[in-house]
């Protein structure tokens, strides 16, 4: 729990940098651990309800662990009206798991994002942090295949 | 600006689009390559926030000599570099050729996509490295600065910008200068001045973009702001997921701080401002100033009831200016040139310009900054180059979640506040998404307001009860299972959430819904009477059938299909099984022969 008392201190225990705090945990984590935001609730002594609110009500967070790699499909409405959808569909089905799982051999989770701001290349699928554009269904396998 | 003088300049957009597009492998290629040809001490490899033309990436533009090249793979370098750098003839490979068209058009100025543009906020784009303070002072960069401190009094700034017109970028288009005012008129020790640069609308990405190829710009804005309105510190929220401009406008602030232009006594007048950058947690209603302000103050991102208004008690109970980016950006400008070139620009009540993001079913994706005023019609076709594959046009969506699908006998509605209110979409914050004939209306309203409900904050009960009423009858009617009575049902909770909800986004939320009803009612009509679906998307009332003229045979749709459901011989016509087939279209992707159609 050093890390996260590192973060709390990097912060200088502000409350108001709560969520600062909780995306630097989820960027090293991958996900925010329970003992995590007890730790955090402790140090700047607020309730730990108040944690699980924000971490509830932000998209940013995620309170389960994540796959080795994020798949976000774009969502976007640009994607939308590109076929974004058929790639979700295409991709919950090779991968088994619907949108918010995690594969259970822990390699990717698959998400859904509200436009990636890269609507020129729409559909876009974000890998990790590579950006994957104008894909269409059969695209999809050798882009998953580079992530091992 | 390195005092060296370089002949020819090579102008690399490392806009994001570029940048997941190879742009950087594309900028050490053409470095390597220069430096192999000993070229490097007369042609300079520059890179550029976004250029626009995202659709066409990755871009570079040789300067002086203004030639546009697109679509650039590190395999087209040597050649490029040796034709054009080294031999002087542009090289023909790489440049834009136009839809339809078999000749490319070299000059940057000579394509239709950046000749009908006009930039103001724009400025900038693709001219200068976003990452060096002395490029953006070098285009005349915190002159506006300059003198709103030396020879403007804050009285005087907000007459200007309240004169020069100029109306709120972010969405609902008030006049910024009547803002600037209340926030300036109440006694507070303590003032605080926004910048909202939590870009929400899905197709909209102009914030993001002026972010990371002008981060100065906006900077300057707000300490114009801060000193006009008396505030001591800024914020500027950014959506996390907009990594790179989060590090530009970061970067940007440090070196404004060394050049004595932010923090204490800026440029030795005694006027002291500091921002800071927040990175917001991801939620579409921390666009909503009041949710956003409780965002930065560390809490869950809700709305609250106004008044009172941000300008009295804002972030933490003390009055607030916010704008959103490129209303930030407008502002030094203003100051540099005056209001009465500003309201020169635009219309009546819309002065200036504004940025769109043209999306969607477009030959020409990018961002486009034009004069308020413009026709629709201009943007679409003269800018954009029309819809492709020979499709045709069906509606332009305008406004996000909260805007409305504008069709086409309305195509030469001039883009201005008031005119696009009329026609019941919103200005918004620009994104433009372009839709043909195979878009569903009903599936998109559906989308809209499906990404509202999961964007809900929950706590006033028409937005949190009210639309998973709506998105059920959408859901109903796309599933073939809609019934008379099912419009007027929509209309009635339109009508309701409209009025009572608690914030913008509940306000507004029903306008997706409304606008396809109102001008594209017969498409719902067909899904609940006739239970077809026009544009062959929603999948419960659609098949998916083999051509026997077309199939020639080559098993492609078979072996692309994952259930298995396509069965014929080689060189045979090839049948879909009706009952196991999904509906998922990698048929109709696979099919080179244009066999597979849906009815």
């Amino acid at each position: 729990m050093e890390v996260i008392r590192q973060i709390v201190e990097k912060y200088d225990r502000r409350e108001s940098s709560l969520i600062a705090m909780m995306q630097d945990i989820q960027k090293t984590e991958g996900y925010l651990p329970k003992e995590a935001l007890v730790t955090v609730a402790k140090e700047v002594g607020v309730p730990l309800s108040r944690l699980y609110a924000l971490a509830t009500f932000y998209k940013a967070f995620s309170l389960t662990p994540r796959g080795r790699h994020t798949v976000h499909v774009c969502t976007g409405t640009a994607c939308h009206v590109r076929g974004a959808e058929k790639l979700m569909d295409k991709l919950e089905r090779d991968l088994g798991v619907k949108e918010g799982e995690t594969t259970e051999d822990g390699r990717f989770t698959l998400e859904g994002v509200r436009c990636v701001g890269c609507c020129g290349l729409a559909p876009v699928v974000v890998v990790g942090e590579n950006f994957h554009g104008k894909l269409s269904q059969k695209d999809l396998d050798k882009v998953l295949a580079k992530y091992e | 600006m390195s005092t060296k003088n370089y002949r020819t300049h090579v102008m690399v957009c490392a806009g994001t689009g570029c940048v997941s597009n190879t742009a950087l492998d594309i900028k050490g290629a053409l470095e390597s390559e220069i430096k192999k040809r000993n070229l490097d001490d007369e042609v300079q490899v520059v890179v550029t926030g976004c250029q626009g033309f995202c659709e066409r990436g990755p871009i570079a533009i040789v300067q002086p000599d203004d030639i546009f090249y697109q679509q650039l793979t590190v395999e087209d370098i040597p050649l490029l570099v040796e034709e054009h750098l080294l031999k002087g003839r542009p090289y023909k490979k790489c440049m834009y050729v136009p839809e339809a068209q078999e000749k490319p058009v070299p000059k940057l100025m000579d394509i239709d996509f950046f000749k009908h543009q006009m930039l103001v906020v724009l400025r900038n784009r693709g001219r200068m490295d976003p990452e060096n303070i002395d490029e953006y002072i070098a285009f005349d960069g915190y002159l506006g600065l300059a003198r709103a401190l030396n020879e403007m009094t804050p009285d005087t700034i907000t007459d200007e910008v309240e004169r020069s017109g100029l109306r709120g970028r972010g969405g609902g288009g008030f006049p910024t200068g009547k803002k600037w005012r209340f926030a300036k008129d109440v006694e507070s020790d303590v003032k605080y001045l926004i910048c909202n640069a939590d870009e929400g609308d899905p197709g909209a990405y102009m914030d993001r973009s002026i972010l990371e190829s002008d981060p100065h710009a906006v900077l300057e804005g707000m300490a114009i702001g801060a000193y006009a309105i008396g505030a001591q510190a800024g914020y500027i929220y950014v959506r996390d997921e907009y990594p790179l401009a989060v590090e530009r406008i970061k970067n940007a602030i440090e070196q404004a701080k060394e050049y004595g232009l932010l923090g204490d006594d800026i440029l030795g007048t005694g006027f002291n401002f500091d921002l800071h950058v927040v990175r917001g947690g991801g939620a579409f209603v921390c666009g909503e100033e009041t949710a956003l302000i409780a965002s930065i103050e560390g809490q869950v991102g809700r709305p609250r009831t106004r008044p009172p208004f941000p300008a009295v008690k804002g972030l933490w109970g003390k009055p607030t200016n916010n704008n959103n980016v490129e209303t930030w950006a407008n502002v030094p400008i203003i100051i540099h040139r005056g209001a009465d070139w500003f309201s020169s620009l635009g219309t009546e009540k819309s002065k200036g310009t504004k940025v769109f993001s043209l999306v969607g079913k477009i030959n020409n994706s990018g961002l486009v900054e034009v004069p308020m005023g413009i026709p629709l019609r201009e943007i679409i076709y003269g800018i954009g180059g029309g819809i492709p594959g020979g499709k045709k046009f069906k509606a332009v969506q305008s406004g996000g979640p909260s805007g409305g699908c504008i069709p086409e006998h309305l195509l030469d509605l001039p883009v201005d506040y008031e005119k696009l209110t009329e026609a019941g979409a919103i200005m918004g914050s620009g994104g433009l998404i372009v839709m043909d004939e195979e878009t569903c209306m009903v599936n998109v309203a559906l989308y809209f307001v499906t990404f509202l409900v999961d964007e809900s904050c929950g706590k006033c009960v028409p937005c949190r009860v009210g639309l998973i009423r709506m998105k059920e009858l959408l859901e109903k009617i796309t599933s073939g299972e809609g019934e008379a009575g099912d419009i007027e049902a929509l209309e009635a909770l339109c009508d309701t959430i409209k009025k009572t909800a608690l914030c913008g986004l509940g306000n507004t939320a029903p306008n997706p819904v409304l606008t396809t009803l109102r001008y594209f009612r017969h498409e719902y009509e067909a899904h609940i009477v006739d239970k077809k679906c026009p544009a062959g998307v929603c999948k419960p009332l659609i098949t998916f059938n083999i051509d026997a003229d077309k199939c020639i045979g080559c098993t492609a749709c078979a072996r692309a299909c994952p259930v298995s459901c396509i069965s014929g011989e080689r060189k045979a016509l090839h049948v879909i099984d009706q009952e196991l087939c999904t509906k998922c279209g990698a048929c109709k992707e696979a099919c080179r022969f244009d066999a597979v159609s849906i009815a």
